[in-house]
């Protein structure tokens, strides 16, 4: 692309570029006012885009090999002039990948293997007609041919992750034709850097990564600085287990991010940022890197932005597995080539940051939110979502529901109608239990919440918190004190261990929950793990130290019965704590047919051929093996 | 030949670390240490040293780097890696019984490595494909919605590598 040289050469080149996307677009869900949306229907079908998930996710179903087939394919069958195929974000829905979109028809395809892509193309793509039996909802029974009207998309409000699943995130092109660092110029020539600070702060938007600080006043902090030197830091350390909205969001909308991070820089005075991304995360890390050259190239990152004079460049910084480096100071010191240890607050980071130079550090999702605010003032992103807590919140929504996938819903949506309505209901149509959400930092909610409308003070108030956005669902068949082990487990093993209430507090409290799930727990030890909870809480250094104890305590507060029976009855009512299992052989229904006996590896089955057989508890390691061989299910768990 | 490919191994990263535009060179420390675990395949204490003194930073620094970020080993690791991701949603679906069923096929703990350095268990920290849990990678080969009775299925893929 050619070097641009002012803002009104990149409005010129966005008045060039803006028809390229126009077909893709007519998702009622967009905010209406940030994208005008063009006539739905009727449209002329002599151009198709053909729309390919490549985010990570998808790929690891091989959506790679399916887009590079599908571009042969389209070549044998003589349709390459009038097919273009765009390898492109995540459309939300992970669970149905591989996916294909059909534009303009938005004819979605789902669950795609190689031996399809040949049908697509001759039926759809030649003759005009829809293959049935690969629609969107056809494996449920209820194919739809637009998969707009379907729940899982019609519910949610999409604007960090406006981008994703609508342009090919490897095109600078694409990017503007969709306003692409349109706000960036207007910021430059148009704003002072006061002006910025105010439209975010008036927005209301709040940090995206958990704790919710506003984002404007973070950067008003900074900007007051006297320090000629200050830098600009993206928080891409998504180390919540179960949680990939920023790797989405980088893989599938790369600029939106640069571009955010660009205008923090102009706000506050800075003329470096840096992005302290995972190592998991390869994928997102080769697209920034690209995207970063691309904007460089193209006159929109590096010196002299657009020929305003404002200077900023972007470096990465990989982290090494470390999820205490997601906290603000223990950021900075891994950035700085540290080990990556937290310290005490303040001074914060506004004042003293990487380097001891004033620094903002924001989350992903945070600056994926700025550009639209931007474009479309503080009002409009205000009437989105609720008064506290305006805008919309990313979740990845995984567990035991049928739509897996990454969605994107209003402030205030209810639990009822993430899970229900857009996550299509639990697996098998078990009981839900509990949705866990916050990650190893927040907490579970009971069913019985369902109807609380999430914000992040709505959260709080229920004992968790918004976290990141990993939004967990738990059935029946989950076990409360198992789960919350889980996490317990993870803070053990994160703890940076330069505090001792995190160090020694979380490892004693994992030591009481291993008695309990072995049976040996007390009801002293419940009231033990309540009082350590809080001191680790209150005593703490760094936010996963003062969170480490919520999945815990949450527990215990609803599911206080569940722990009681493993402790008074010694019995795991989910059947998840193997050593409170009990295998018996039920008499009646016994052949004596010895398989049991057989596979069993500690020979404590004993029995005569076509005799009643019998387990020895005491030798028993409750392996599971005679369960799940016994031709009869003569066998029962307890 | 094992003594000059270990030199040209020193000199890439060497190169590396010449290239770099960071300036200042104790913060270039991680960025080198995952070139270096890159071309080495771990990161002994030679490597360790020879980085301290390219960089100007003391060898404890270097130590206490690569000790307290979990990325970075200091053991040799198999020709085969296998990842089994421990995030949440592969958890609630079952990921433990699949570790375990590699760690009884393999005959080592998670964390090691087979004798004959074909095969390591890693257990990771979600890989962010939530949607196909539980998840297993053998080096970059992804396996989705892994069974813990189809470890040894999996396993045999290799026999011949």
């Amino acid at each position: 692309m050619e070097r641009i040289l002012s803002f009104d050469q990149l409005k010129k080149q966005y008045e060039e570029v803006k028809h390229q996307t126009d077909l893709r677009l007519l998702t009622l869900n967009q905010a209406p006012s940030f994208i005008q949306l063009p006539e739905p229907y009727n449209r002329d079908l002599s151009v198709r885009h053909l729309m390919v998930c490549a985010d990570t996710g998808c790929a690891a179903s091989h959506s790679l090999g399916i887009a590079d087939l599908l571009e042969k394919t389209i070549e044998k069958y003589g349709l390459q002039d009038k097919v273009k195929v765009i390898k492109t974000g995540c459309f939300g829905l992970c669970s149905q990948g591989p996916i294909i979109v059909v534009h303009p028809e938005r004819v979605m395809y789902t669950q795609l293997k190689v031996e399809h892509i040949e049908e697509i193309v001759r039926n759809h793509l030649r003759d005009g007609h829809y293959v049935e039996h690969l629609l969107l909802g056809a494996r449920e029974g209820n194919p739809t041919t637009n998969y707009d009207q379907v729940d899982f998309f019609r519910k949610q409000t999409r604007i960090a992750t406006r981008n994703c699943g609508v342009i090919n995130p490897a095109s600078l092109e694409e990017y503007i034709s969709q306003k692409g660092y349109l706000a960036l110029g207007k910021c430059l020539t148009e704003w002072t850097p006061d002006d910025v600070v105010d439209i975010v702060k008036k927005s209301g938007l709040r940090g995206r990564g958990g704790a919710g600080f506003p984002t404007g006043m973070k950067w008003g902090f900074t900007a007051v600085e006297k320090e000629p030197q200050k830098y600009v830091c993206c928080n891409a350390d998504e180390g919540d287990p179960g949680a990939f909205m920023d790797r989405s969001v980088l893989e599938g909308d790369p600029h939106s991010v640069l571009e955010a991070m660009a205008i923090a820089g102009y706000a506050i005075g800075a003329d470096t940022g840096f992005i302290y991304i995972r190592a998991e995360y390869p994928s997102a890390i080769r697209r920034l890197l690209s995207s970063i050259e691309q904007a460089k190239e193209a006159g929109l990152l590096g010196n002299n932005i657009m020929g305003t004079g404002f200077n900023f460049n972007i470096e990465l910084r990989l982290g090494a597995g470390a999820f205490v480096c997601g906290e603000e100071t223990a950021l900075i010191a891994s950035v700085e080539g540290n080990r990556g240890e937290p310290r005490n607050k303040p001074p914060y980071p506004a004042a003293k940051g990487i380097y001891g130079k004033p620094t903002v550090i924001n989350n992903v999702e945070t600056l994926a939110n700025i550009c639209p605010i931007i474009l479309n003032g503080s009002d409009w992103f205000r009437s989105i979502g609720t008064e506290k807590s305006p805008g919309t919140k990313v979740f990845a929504l995984a567990g035991k529901v049928n739509n897996v996938g990454l969605i994107e819903v209003p402030m205030g949506t209810t639990l009822r109608e993430i899970i229900y309505e857009i996550g299509g209901g639990i697996v098998n149509d078990k009981q839900l239990k509990a949705v866990q959400t916050g990650g190893p930092s927040g907490g579970c909610i009971p069913a019985r919440y369902l109807d609380t409308p999430i914000d992040y003070e709505s959260l709080q108030v229920i004992g968790t918190m918004m976290g990141s956005g990993g939004m967990i669902v738990l059935d029946e068949t989950t076990c409360m004190v198992n789960i919350a082990k889980f996490y317990l487990e993870f803070t053990v093993d994160e703890s940076c261990g330069k505090c001792t209430p995190c160090r020694f507090g979380n490892r004693y409290m994992l030591d009481i929950m291993n008695k309990i799930t072995h049976g040996q727990g007390t009801r002293e030890d419940l009231d033990k793990l309540s009082q350590l909870g809080e001191t680790i809480k209150e005593a703490s250094l760094c936010g996963l130290g003062q969170s480490s104890p919520n999945p815990v305590l949450s527990t215990i507060r609803y599911f206080r019965d569940e722990y009681l029976a493993h402790i008074d009855d010694k019995r795991c009512p989910a059947g998840v704590c193997t050593s409170l299992l009990q295998y018996e052989i039920v008499p009646e229904l016994c052949i004596g047919c010895t398989i049991c006996a057989k596979n069993c590896p500690v020979q404590c089955i004993s029995g005569a051929v076509r005799q009643v057989h019998y387990i020895d508890q005491a030798a028993c390691i409750k392996c599971g093996l005679c369960f799940s061989k016994c031709p009869k299910k003569a066998i029962i768990r307890k | 030949m094992a003594c000059t490919g270990l030199q040209s191994k020193f000199q890439e990263l060497d190169q590396y670390i010449d290239n770099l535009s960071i300036s200042d060179k104790g913060s270039a420390l991680i960025p080198v240490l995952h070139r270096a675990q890159t071309i080495f395949g771990y990161l002994p204490q030679d490597v360790q040293a020879h980085i301290a003194e390219r960089l100007d930073v003391s060898t404890a620094k270097v130590y206490g780097v690569v000790s307290f970020y979990t990325f970075f080993t200091m053991e040799p690791r198999g020709r085969f890696n296998i990842s089994v991701c421990l995030g949440t949603a592969c958890f609630v679906g079952g990921a433990e019984a699949v570790l375990q069923e590699f760690e009884k096929e393999l005959k080592i703990k998670s964390g090691e490595t087979t004798s004959d350095f074909k095969f390591s268990i890693t257990p990771v920290r979600c890989v962010g494909a939530c949607s196909l849990a539980p998840i297993v990678m053998i080096n970059d080969k992804v396996y989705p919605r892994v069974k813990a009775s189809e470890v040894a299925h999996i396993l045999a893929e290799y026999d011949e590598m």
